[in-house]
């Protein structure tokens, strides 16, 4: 038992510091806590993302919170509107880190409305 | 027991209970109580009447409505999207002309629907034919078995989308009947920018509706109705 134990913490402590010195360190724009806490939305953000598409794109069902453009809406930089624009960006910082590839902006807009419509008017 | 023990011991407990606060997260996965907007109903059968005798020749206000709403270029190139297009249509016996907006008719038996091989071409609860963008592969089938050539492929990469309608390159496109702003309550742009009032919007089901009222009481007609698709798009004046 004392065995089993000594062996996870010295296997649990070096990779916990090794990536907490590694970590990312993001642009989260407004960033806050809206749907859920940061822990819970790191580790299933993406399974809210496809179930919430498949309610809303399917059936109708808008939910305004958890819909796509209400995460690009907080989480845009404040500096520059988005979400993938630089290195540190809210999405790319992560998903370059952890080697992920999203292909969500190929059609989703990656940056703020008002950012958008703007330029719209310029 | 030694104090070495003790301290160990008090160490591992402190430890399996944070390993238990990290696991916990995951398991609520869905369990929340959410306040949804309320999903399509098959109730509501979504519909549209063009009055072609208030629809004027050389008017693109619904055309360029659309396009601005949708965020499309407007160009009508061969690989360009249109979403609806202005036809003139002429009796050569005689010179009579005719215009009307032609797009998608979002009929209740899709042909685009039927041979989709990804079911990402769909009919919603209320009549609204749509493409699932995040299972289209981009195949065309669609744009093949539709009898009004009214979807479009998007052949370059964009940016700048409006954040309510996303497109993207290798994907079909067509009139979404602007789903966004139904959903939200509005009708479609080009209905809302047609200044003679030829597009009326409505529930072709409710029995208070204009269109339904209009649809009973005035002579319209489906375009290619021998395919029994039954549009939900109709025409009056043709």
């Amino acid at each position: 038992m004392r065995l089993l134990g000594s062996l996870l913490l010295c296997l649990c402590i070096p990779a916990a510091l090794a990536a907490e010195a590694n970590a990312p360190k993001l642009d989260v724009g407004k960033g806050g806590e809206c749907v859920k806490d940061t822990q819970w939305m790191r580790k299933n953000h993406m399974h809210m993302l496809k179930h919430q598409r498949n309610e809303t794109v399917r059936k109708g069902v808008r939910v305004e919170a958890e819909a796509f453009k209400a995460c690009v809406e907080c989480h845009a930089s404040t500096s520059d509107n988005s979400v993938t624009a630089r290195e540190d960006s809210f999405c790319v910082g992560c998903h370059r880190y952890a080697a992920v590839k999203i292909d969500c902006f190929e059609c989703h807009a990656s940056k703020r409305k008002e950012a958008l419509a703007k330029k719209e008017t310029k | 027991m030694s104090d070495i023990d003790t301290q160990r011991r008090q160490f591992l407990k402190t430890s399996a209970g944070a390993a238990a606060i990290a696991i916990a997260p995951g398991m609520m996965l869905y369990q929340t109580v959410r306040a949804d907007t309320a999903a399509a109903s098959s109730k509501v059968r979504w519909g549209m009447l063009i009055d072609t005798a208030q629809c004027k020749e050389g008017c693109n206000d619904c055309v360029t409505a659309c396009n601005k709403e949708n965020g499309l270029s407007g160009k009508t190139g061969a690989t360009d999207s249109q979403w609806i297009r202005k036809i003139e249509i002429k009796d050569i016996s005689n010179g009579h002309t005719v215009s009307l907006p032609m797009m998608c008719q979002h009929c209740e038996h899709p042909p685009c629907v039927d041979v989709c091989p990804t079911q990402a071409s769909f009919k919603r609860a209320d009549g609204i034919v749509l493409v699932d963008r995040h299972l289209c592969i981009g195949c065309r089938y669609c744009m093949m078995a539709c009898p009004y050539k009214a979807r479009s492929f998007v052949h370059e990469t964009l940016t700048d989308q409006n954040p309510d309608v996303p497109r993207g390159k290798g994907t079909v496109e067509s009139c979404s009947l602007c789903v966004h702003r139904i959903d939200k309550g509005q009708i479609p742009a080009c209905a809302e920018a047609c200044q003679n009032k030829a597009i009326l919007f409505g529930d072709l089901n409710d029995a208070n509706s204009e269109i339904y009222k209009k649809v009973r009481s005035a002579a319209t007609v489906q375009i290619r109705a021998d395919l029994q698709l039954n549009p939900g798009v109709r025409y009056q004046g043709l």
